[in-house]
């Protein structure tokens, strides 16, 4: 894949080209997990980003000085390293929501976007770049995450950022939705199954997009074409392209 | 064409790794003490919720035994918090671990008045399936509130059970495992705190908590 120029391009590919849950499909083992209140895929995501970003700008900096051989076992050094540091901020200031998460925080060791931005990207581009990429990637993550977790949360529960106050503190209690006490939801949403299905559906979602956005594309090409004598005479292949 | 001496390469690798080791031990020494004050207000908010509001006067989390009892209480060693008011006993709180859960141990936090009747059940931890076991949990469901006020002679000890074993409480609609579970736990801390008597509060206190309490 030719790596993308300028930060709008890095900041597409992140949220939407090669959004790295939807697309890549990696990490998945904390999207599926932690994705049942639309407040636990925010922190979620948030973390991961916060790991990402700093891992990426690491990364980048140090690339020059990095053996190839141990390349790796220093990435994972690196990794480690910010998400115990993640971890224990997320002790100090958001409790509450660090008892929801708990164990997956740890899991962002593992995550294979992490260590994936660093190799594919962060080891080959300037610092600046590095960073945009790891806040893309992230945010698009934490996109989908958030979406995820919001579909889980309202069919199974009926509410959405029900514990949003766990994070944001008691102000964000506006940002809670409830559908009252007379629903009772699909519990099947809640579920691990609920994650999957939520999961798929995004993904058949983002395909159809894009789908529809490239039948709409061929049709647009003729009417862009410079001078009608030289398209007439191009080939039909290279108007396409 | 890279002839990287490998003692280069583990040198490089070796001062990354002091390097992490070095910013985890910074962030940990910075945030310490305040994961240490996290862990005990939010104990400290579970504990005032079931014992009575302003009954007491000393910090129940700095009156703890240790105490021992796996078949009443179902852990090799249970923590009971001591509630006093100008030094007279008014309620003790235990946190027994329910064994057999549907899925699972189940930790509660039981306070026993001084009197013998429950000032509060709540659950502290469980892995009961989500919308069926977890009305046990009072953000989901009542049913935990129950107990308010229960004790062994009302209702009478033979009626600890719940109604399909024809005891004196509900159980849930699709759980029947749960409660019947929780009703024998808390149950058994009544009748240890009995057993034992006036002992729980004489005990001298085990050390004030401390850094080991942070995991």
């Amino acid at each position: 894949m030719a790596t993308p120029r300028h930060y709008g391009e890095i900041l597409s590919d992140g949220l939407w080209a090669n959004n790295q849950a939807l697309v890549a499909l990696l990490g998945l083992c904390p999207l599926l997990a932690t994705t049942t209140s639309a407040t636990n895929g925010l922190g979620m995501g948030l973390a991961t980003m916060a790991v990402l970003t700093a891992s990426n700008g690491t990364v980048s900096l140090i690339r020059n000085w990095v053996r190839p051989e141990v390349r790796i076992p220093v990435y994972v050094v690196v990794i480690a390293s910010f998400v115990i540091m993640v971890e224990l901020t997320m002790q100090a200031y958001f409790y509450n929501l660090y008892q929801v998460l708990g164990l997956f925080i740890s899991l962002i060791v593992v995550n294979c976007t992490i260590i994936g931005r660093a190799e594919a990207f962060a080891s080959k581009n300037r610092v600046d770049r590095a960073l945009m990429d790891g806040l893309a990637m992230g945010l698009g993550s934490t996109l989908v995450l958030t979406t995820l977790g919001g579909m889980r949360e309202l069919v199974g529960q009926g509410t959405l950022f029900s514990q949003a106050h766990l994070m944001f503190g008691d102000a964000a209690k506006v940002l809670t939705l409830d559908l009252g006490e007379g629903f009772h939801g699909a519990l099947v949403a809640i579920l691990p199954p609920g994650a999957f299905i939520g999961l798929g559906l995004l993904i058949a979602l983002k395909n159809l997009i894009d789908q529809r956005a490239r039948r709409r594309v061929p049709r647009a090409v003729p009417v862009r074409a410079p001078t009608p004598t030289h398209a007439a005479a191009g080939s039909p292949g290279s108007a396409a392209a | 064409m890279n002839k990287t001496p490998m003692y280069l390469a583990a040198l490089v690798l070796g001062s990354f790794a002091v390097a992490g080791v070095t910013l985890v031990a910074v962030t940990h020494a910075a945030m310490d003490q305040r994961i240490l004050e996290n862990a005990r207000l939010a104990m400290q908010r579970k504990l005032e919720v079931i014992v009575p509001q302003g009954q007491f006067d000393n910090d129940p989390l700095e009156d703890r035994i240790l105490v021992s009892n796996p078949g009443l209480l179902g852990t090799a060693e249970t923590q009971v918090y001591r509630v006093r008011r100008g030094g007279q006993p008014v309620a003790l709180i235990l946190n027994p671990v329910v064994p057999n859960g549907y899925a699972g141990p189940i930790e509660l936090m039981v306070s026993v008045l001084h009197d013998g009747t429950i000032g509060g059940v709540r659950v502290l931890s469980h892995h009961e399936t989500p919308g069926l076991g977890d009305k046990i949990e009072e953000a989901k469901s009542q049913w935990i509130l129950t107990f308010d006020g229960k004790s062994l002679g009302q209702p009478p000890p033979d009626d600890w059970a719940v109604r399909r074993d024809g005891g004196a409480f509900d159980q849930f609609t699709g759980a029947t495992i749960t409660p019947r579970a929780i009703v024998a736990a808390v149950k058994n801390a009544l009748l240890f705190v009995k057993d034992q008597g006036e002992g729980l509060y004489a005990a001298p206190p085990v050390e004030p908590q401390s850094t080991k309490e942070s995991s």
